[in-house]
Parts: structure tokens; sequence; C-alpha cells
């Protein structure tokens, strides 16, 4: 059967490019870049090489800016787990938001055992962090502000840019998770008055376990692995050398992308016609996210009085891959926490399915979305207590 | 997460879907804040279940267990349908990811449900309320017959 991959937030299709330039670093030159010897200096110069190619793409003044990790969750957790050990003199109160990733808020969880205050800002309907509150939540003992650049279920863009200006101004150090912007669209950490960035490779065509961190200069961040003096001895461990050529290969496919944004152009335009075709076509779905200042590949629905695992295994049976928000995919009995913060009740959010495209999604991936749902949400509405019982206006 | 294939058989070839009018027994159990809610109809007939429907919201678990049971319990005694467990729900669906077995216990819950609500009209006393309502809008109840 063909694979209709639509979810592209969870993992993207490698580029071609992407893997023909890691595979000598897998094959033919396989040293350690720390070897003195000049196989190894091979490496490491392919890793330094690679170092300057990711610092341009956050606009990074300088590569030694850049350490490379084993992916985002990693970079979210040395970057706030780091930043907070490394600044506990001046304070321990960190500020972010309720619909952070898992990798920011359970490092955050995790610090709250160990004696650090965490504020978990709220966002409006859209899945949107409101500046003015970070600014009311700033304290004189707040020493890191971590917001993400868009979310991952919703594709809700943040507004990191004023959040970084506000947290400058009050000398805070200003983390964003950047994992779902990265790729999508130009990330720059000086408009973003950023202090620490997270990206992950395997989310815009890379491969999977490696990601970066930018870290700007002077800004203090601990390790929180002990062991050799790699990465500026923020990250020990032999360099991933395939990874982190695959990476800056991935980076680079990215800032040829945006200088001729067809390819962007035509996401979004795909995107845009299975939420049109959808909203024509089912009745009672409402969008999770903001309508227009969202990541162009995503879509996330509401389908209201069903559940979203049904669909996505009705779904699966015409070769459709996509997720949902749902409590049964979540692995808890509470449906996603970023829906919920939305204000969405439990039903609503239970009912969830995210679409998100790649610039190899083709128009017939949209067409088999929009065959199979349809009669997808009819059968399961049609077996819903609720959706013959609803109150129609 | 994985599925049987018996699960994914069930949930491709439902049956007993949909509301029985008229029921003698309904039984409405779950809540929509967990994500599963399971209304089960009964019809009897000198203490057989002649007909046994379900209506669900819930995951592929909660809705292949409600098609499993109400095929289960179709032609018992009442007093038998009593008898069954949401085990014996679970092995003929060659088993639930144990994180879902959770599902299995609703559709149990919701035949004994059903059998009481039937056992107390037969009294003449007033029809069951939904259990565990965590007053989120839904179970308007019959408002549209
Ligand atoms: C916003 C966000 N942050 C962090 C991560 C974690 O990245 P990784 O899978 O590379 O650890 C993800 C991906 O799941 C993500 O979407």
């Amino acid at each position: 059967m063909k694979i209709h991959y639509l979810d592209n937030n969870a993992t993207t299709r490698m580029d071609d490019e992407v893997l023909k330039a890691m595979m000598p670093y897998m094959t033919d030159n396989y040293a350690n870049a720390s070897g003195v010897y000049s196989f190894g200096q091979d490496a490491r110069k392919a890793v330094e090489d690679a170092r300057a190619v990711t610092a341009k793409f956050f606009n990074a003044d300088d590569p030694r800016e850049i350490i490379f990790t084993s992916g985002g969750t990693e970079s979210d957790n040395i970057a706030i787990r780091g930043a907070a050990l490394a600044n506990a003199a001046k304070g321990k109160h960190i500020i972010t938001s309720a619909i952070e990733h898992h990798a920011v808020l359970n490092v955050c969880k995790a610090l709250e055992k160990e004696g650090y205050e965490v504020t978990y800002l709220p966002v409006d309907k859209y899945g949107v962090v409101n500046p003015d509150d970070v600014k009311k939540a700033i304290r004189p003992d707040t020493v890191l502000i971590s917001i993400m650049a868009a979310n991952n279920e919703t594709g809700s863009i943040q507004p990191v840019a004023e959040i970084g200006a506000i947290a400058r101004e009050q000398k805070i150090i200003f983390h964003t998770d950047a994992v779902q912007a990265a790729g999508k669209y130009p990330i720059d950490v000086k408009a973003m008055n950023a202090d620490l960035v997270s990206i992950s490779a395997h989310k815009f065509y890379g491969p999977k376990g490696v990601g970066a961190l930018y870290i700007r200069k002077g800004v203090k961040v601990s390790a929180i692995m002990q062991g050799g003096h790699h990465e500026n001895r923020k990250r020990p461990g032999t360099e991933n050398v395939p990874g982190i050529v695959g990476l800056a290969k991935a980076c680079s496919v990215a800032m040829d992308s945006f200088k001729n944004p067809k390819a962007h152009e035509k996401v979004k335009m795909l995107r845009d016609k299975l939420q049109a075709g959808i909203f024509e076509k089912i009745p009672e779905v409402i969008l999770n996210g903001h309508p227009e200042n969202r990541t162009e590949n995503t879509l996330n629905v509401s389908v209201k009085f069903i559940e979203g695992e049904g669909m996505l295994i009705q779904m699966d049976f015409e070769g459709i891959c996509a997720s949902s928000g749902s409590a049964c995919t979540s692995g808890s009995l509470d449906p996603s926490h970023v829906l919920l913060a939305m204000g969405l009740d439990h039903g609503t959010a239970h009912g969830s399915i995210r679409f998100s495209l790649s610039k190899y999604t083709t128009q017939e991936d949209i067409d088999a979305v929009l065959k199979a749902l349809p009669p997808a949400v009819e059968k399961l509405r049609n077996m819903s207590p609720f959706w013959k019982n609803r109150v129609t206006a | 997460m994985k599925y049987s294939e018996k699960v994914m058989e069930r949930f491709k070839n439902l049956k007993n879907m949909g509301r029985i009018e008229n029921a003698d027994g309904i039984g409405k159990v779950g809540n929509a804040k967990c994500g599963d809610v399971m209304w089960i109809y009964i019809k009897v007939d000198n203490g057989i279940i002649t007909d046994c429907k379900f209506e669900t919201f819930g995951c592929v678990a909660a809705i292949a267990t409600s098609s499993q049971a109400t095929d289960l319990i179709k032609g018992m005694t009442v007093e038998k349908a009593l008898e069954v467990t949401n085990k014996s729900i679970v092995e003929m669906l060659d088993g639930l990811p144990p994180e879902k077995l959770h599902c299995s216990v609703l559709a149990e819950d919701g035949i004994k449900r059903a059998i009481e609500d039937y056992n107390r009209k037969k009294q003449g006393l007033p029809p069951l309320p939904e259990k565990e309502d965590d007053g989120h809008d839904h179970g308007h109840e019959g408002e549209e017959e």
C-alpha cells in the first residue's frame, strides 16, 4: 500500500543530499574526531565545517557558540538544567509556558523537586503566549525564561522576539526551543534576542539522534553530563560525525530553500487545501492553533463528538500517517496538555487530529485524506452517544 | 501500543452499533474526561436479552470491546449476562494492551448497569442516572425522542 506520510512534525524523511553528505563518515572516514593523526583531523574538519554552517543557520556570529547534541531533547535539557545550575547563585526562578514540549516541561518539573520555582504561563485560545504575561511573571530571582518558537501540536508561532527583548532588558537568560521552527522559516538568534536555542535535525530532513544548541557567548551553562572535554566542555562524548555532517547539510538545504521559497509556498498551499477540504466535507470541526500565524505545514483540528485514535486507525487502513492529541495516543488518561491549555474541553481535545506536511507531500496525499477522513468520521460519529444527542443550535 | 489482530478485525467489522429505541435497559458508563463513554442498550424478552447495541465515544479498544460485549450477551439470560466479566471479553479479543484494560472494565460495567436499569424499570423505579458524571456537556437524556 502507498504510504501517505503526514506526520512530519514527528519526524521527516531525510533529504537525499543529507544522506549523501553523511555516507563518507559512515564508511571510509570512521575516525574519532579527537585523533591527532590526519585521518582523525579530517573528521575534525568535517565537524568544524558543520559547526560553521550551523552557526550561519542560526545567524550566530561565532561557530564556537554552537554545540552538537543528540537531539532536541538533549539540547533542551542542557539549556534549561545547564543554565539553571550555572546561575543558581543569582536565583532559582524559571518562567516557561504550559504548551512546551515535554523535553522542556519535564526538566522544569524535575528542577522544581530540586528547589527551583517554575511559573508556567497560560496561552490564549490560539495557543499563543502573551509577552505581557512574561513581563508580569518576572521576579528578582528569575534566571531563565524558556518559551518555544513554534508549537509542535498546533504550529502556533510564539512572539519570541518580543519575549527575548523583555528578557534581555532584565538581563535574564532566554531559551527558545526552535525544534519545530527550524527548516520552516529562518532562525535568527539576534532577531529573537535569544541566548539559548535548541534544534533537532530529524525535524527538517536531517538524521535522527542529532541536534544543536546555540549558546550565546558569555552565557553561563553547566554541563549536565560528565565526561571528556568535547563540545566546549558542555557536552562530553565522541562526536557523532556523520550525524553532525547530516545536520549541517540539512541546515544548508534549509537556507537554500529560504532563498527560493517555492517549496515552502507549496507546502502551505497543500496544507490550506487540506484544511479547506476538511472544513467543507465535515461538519462541526474546529481548528486548533492560530488561523494565520502558524507553521506552514501544520493542521490540527478537533472533530467533535469522536475520539482521535479511531480516526488514526481508520486512516492507517488507507496508508495515511497522522497523529492525535487524544489520551490514547499520549499513553496517559489525559489528552494533550497543549490543547487543554488552550481551553479545549477534554472531549474536544480527545477528538483532535494533526496532519503535518513536508516538502515531499503531494496533492495525492491530500486527496487521500480528503477521501478517507469523511467516511471515517461518519462511521465513528454514528456510534458516538454525543453525536446523536448533541444539542443542535 | 499494539492491538491484536482480533481487535483490528473487530474494529473493521463492527457489529451492534447504534441505539435501540424503547430499550428495556440502558447502561451509561465512563466519562468524556478520560476519553471513554459507553452506552449499552438492551432489549429483554422473557428474561432473555434479545437485542443489544452500543454507542461509544472512545478509543479503538473501547469500541471493539463494546462490540464484542454486545455480541456476547445477545441471546443470554439476564442472569447469565450478569456473570460476564471483562476478562472474558478481553480473552475473546486475544488481549488488550495493558493501558487499555480499563476499556474492558467499562464494557462489563455497561452491561451490569443496563441490566440494573432494566430491573429498576420492571419495578417501576426511575431510570438510572449516568455513572461518573463529570459535569461535561454530554448525556442530554433522550431529548430527541
Ligand atoms: C518542540 C519540540 N521540542 C523538542 C523535541 C524533541 O526533539 P528530539 O526528538 O530530537 O529529542 C520535539 C520533537 O519531538 C519537539 O517537537
